[in-house]
């Protein structure tokens, strides 16, 4: 069981650089861990190695939102990555477009996947930019998103219904799968009976 | 009259347990570990004291980590062996097909699949890595998770998912002789671009597809990912069933005619849908080789680095002066003139014995450049033994290169096989993100083939580059 997430609100960091894949979020050294948790000192910690980093920002210091450009976390599936986010206090990602896995992974730690138009995303980037006190404010129950400052107001934003539904309830996927047994097994009563079989006994 | 579907459909509505406006639950045919984003889905696991469904649809294998070099292997350091004996650890407790560290049956886990026959038509195939793509090559749906989707199939055996959408990308005309695979995957790519495939399963259809070998859809499959898509399939036909045939996990007997049959109808009915449709003119593709940060970023071997003018929007552009500062390259720069430091053969998107084959024929009676490293690292242990008895690993040792184990490598840089900061490689890879390689490599991905020819002259370069060989210097 995870926190409902209903309202998310906050600064954040622009990141205009379209395809931040996640050997960029997080370098594959990190993934030499066996730890669910700890990771903030790995995202972007190459890029963080620039003092002028949007991250090392001190007057950021609290925000927990990231606006990217288009293709956010693609390449690696690591979910490594996603707890990086997590640990750094990020809650939200926004982009006009984020990688197919790395959106399924970022609500299973709770934070928000939200797609919007890129014309949208140009506007949160400018206004989050110029200004580092600029809040933003995600509705997710609505799947809405405002920014008074940067003239975006209730703007609708993209998040797929599964995520949407184990976010705002906060349910364990897997709690709600185990309540379908009956179909699991009536699925693998019909199952091919050519379909391929692993056991230790062929090692 | 029943509705014409595609191979997708098929899969997906064949596997369908339950649909919800919040998603499809489907189910799980084979589940595949690395040692390296498996642990804390286990340990998840045993926190809330499940257990695993399904131990006999699970199989394992070491190879993120695992050192390629000599013999008395040595792990590099102490988090990447306590990564590979947890995985021992949960196999053995859990009852897990496992194929650890330099055992006789160990690869990479793509490489591995197919291999031993457990790969196969019409299955739905997951594993935590994104490369799992790979497996599309024989018709199943097949893609990455991340680790709690790993704990999810490890409890559940299934996955909730809003049902992707479908693609078809279609290659029309001829491509160059000298074209590979690879080549063709790195054209495809850089026309969808790094995220055309988003949201989608693709569907890879037209001659120069089903002209390819099992190797080579594979090869093809395995970057799917890189333009976004899920994973990429290729509908299953008679050069799957004969690679399939007699392998160890393929159906024996009647049940291999029942399950060809299935296959058969497998493919796409004339006359489906499919949610977006694209045709790629291939005509004349030859060898690709990649001058940026991300796989859509390539341009034909001996060709140059385009015009910032050339690119059709600001983001393609911002995204091309980005990486061109990190590769330390211009614009209007020939590709032939990128001096080479570093050459890796292998991966599970080039590691195949069709690949090693291919450059070894580049390589006989050749000898690398003097400046440049070289490694070929097979993509599984049957693969090295069988290219040992077929005496390919004498022409990489000849010509110059290091004969390796198997294991990732240098496609991820985890077992200590990285390239230099700053120097530039040629990778038979898929990613040559910023850092992929080692803090600061600089990677130009390319085939098997253009690998050999770089190492032979130093400089990015393609077979049909390469001096003839004089027959009193060679060898």
């Amino acid at each position: 069981m995870m926190e409902p997430v209903s309202i998310i609100k906050g600064s954040a960091y622009p990141l205009p650089r379209s395809n931040i894949d996640t050997d960029q979020i997080l370098p594959a050294k990190w993934m030499k861990r066996v730890e669910r948790t700890g990771y903030e000192n790995g995202l972007f910690e190459i890029w963080r190695q620039d003092p002028s980093f949007i991250t090392n920002d001190p007057e950021r210091s609290q925000a927990s939102i990231i606006v990217a450009g288009e293709n956010f976390g693609c390449g690696s599936s690591r979910q490594h990555a996603v707890w990086a986010l997590r640990d750094f206090g990020i809650r939200a990602i926004i982009s006009s477009s984020i990688a197919d896995i790395h959106r399924g992974n970022l609500p299973q730690e709770g934070i928000v996947p939200i797609e919007l138009a890129q014309d949208v995303v140009e506007l949160l980037l400018a206004a989050t930019g110029v200004n580092p006190r600029v809040e933003i404010e995600i509705n997710v129950t609505d799947r809405t998103v405002t920014c008074a400052e940067a003239g975006v107001f209730a703007m609708p934003f993209r998040i797929d219904n599964v995520s949407h539904f184990n976010l705002i309830h906060g349910y364990d996927p897997i709690d709600v799968t185990l309540t379908f047994e009956k179909s699991i097994e009536t699925h693998e009563s019909s199952r091919d009976p050519w379909l391929p079989q692993c056991s230790p006994e062929f090692v | 009259m029943t509705i014409p579907r595609t191979l997708i459909d098929k899969i997906w509505e064949s596997r369908l347990i339950d649909s919800k406006p919040e998603g499809d639950l489907i189910y799980i045919d084979l589940h595949l570990f690395n040692e390296v984003t498996s642990p804390q889905a286990f340990e998840g696991l045993k926190l809330k004291d499940r257990k695993v469904r399904r131990p006999d649809l699970c199989m394992a294998t070491a190879d993120h980590d695992v050192p390629t070099g000599k013999h008395g292997l040595q792990v590099i350091d102490e988090i990447a062996d306590k990564q590979l004996r947890f995985q021992q650890m949960y196999c053995k407790e859990f009852g897990i097909e496992h194929y650890p560290m330099s055992s006789s049956g160990n690869g990479i886990i793509h490489v591995l699949g197919p291999e031993k026959g457990l790969t196969q038509p019409g299955m739905t195939i997951v594993c935590g890595d994104s490369h799992t793509a790979t497996h599309g090559a024989f018709g199943a749906i097949a893609f990455g998770i991340g680790t709690s989707q790993v704990e999810h199939v490890l409890a559940t055996q299934t996955l909730r998912l809003s049902r992707p959408k479908t693609m078809s990308v279609t290659l029309v005309g001829t491509p160059h002789p000298d074209a590979t695979a690879k080549d063709l995957a790195l054209a495809v790519i850089r026309t969808l671009g790094t995220d055309g495939g988003t949201g989608h399963l693709i569907e890879f259809r037209g001659d120069a597809v089903r002209n390819l070998s099992m190797e080579g859809r594979m090869t093809l499959c395995n970057m799917a990912i890189e333009a976004g898509a899920r994973s990429g399939l290729v509908a299953p036909d008679e050069t799957t069933f004969a690679y399939l045939k007699g392998k160890e996990r393929a159906p024996k007997g009647p049940l291999w005619d029942l399950a060809v049959d299935y296959w058969h109808s497998l493919a796409t009915d004339p006359g489906a849908q499919f949610d977006k449709e694209i045709e790629i003119d291939i005509t004349e593709v030859g060898p690709m080789v990649t001058w940026g940060v991300n796989p859509a970023q390539s341009v034909p071997v001996g060709s140059k680095i385009p015009a910032l003018e050339s690119f059709a929007t600001k983001s393609e552009r911002e995204a091309a002066v980005a990486a061109l500062s990190y590769m330390g390259l211009e614009p209007g720069v020939s590709v032939s003139d990128i001096p080479i430091h570093t050459v890796f053969i292998g991966s599970c998107t080039n590691g195949r014995l069709e690949d090693l084959q291919a450059a070894a024929k580049v390589l006989e009676g050749r000898k690398i450049s003097s400046s440049v490293r070289s490694l070929v690292v097979p993509g599984s242990a049957s693969i090295k033994r069988e290219a040992e008895r077929l005496g390919i690993d004498k022409v990489f040792s000849e010509a110059g290169f290091e004969w390796r184990s198997p294991g990732c490598s240098m496609c991820v840089g985890m077992n200590g096989d990285i390239v230099p900061p700053g120097k530039h490689s040629t990778s038979t890879s898929n990613r040559n993100f910023e850092g992929r390689q080692g803090a600061g490599a600089r990677t130009h991905l390319v085939s098997p083939e253009t690998a050999a020819a770089t190492a032979i002259l130093g400089r990015i370069a393609s077979p049909s580059d390469l001096p003839p060989i004089n027959k009193k210097e060679g060898k």
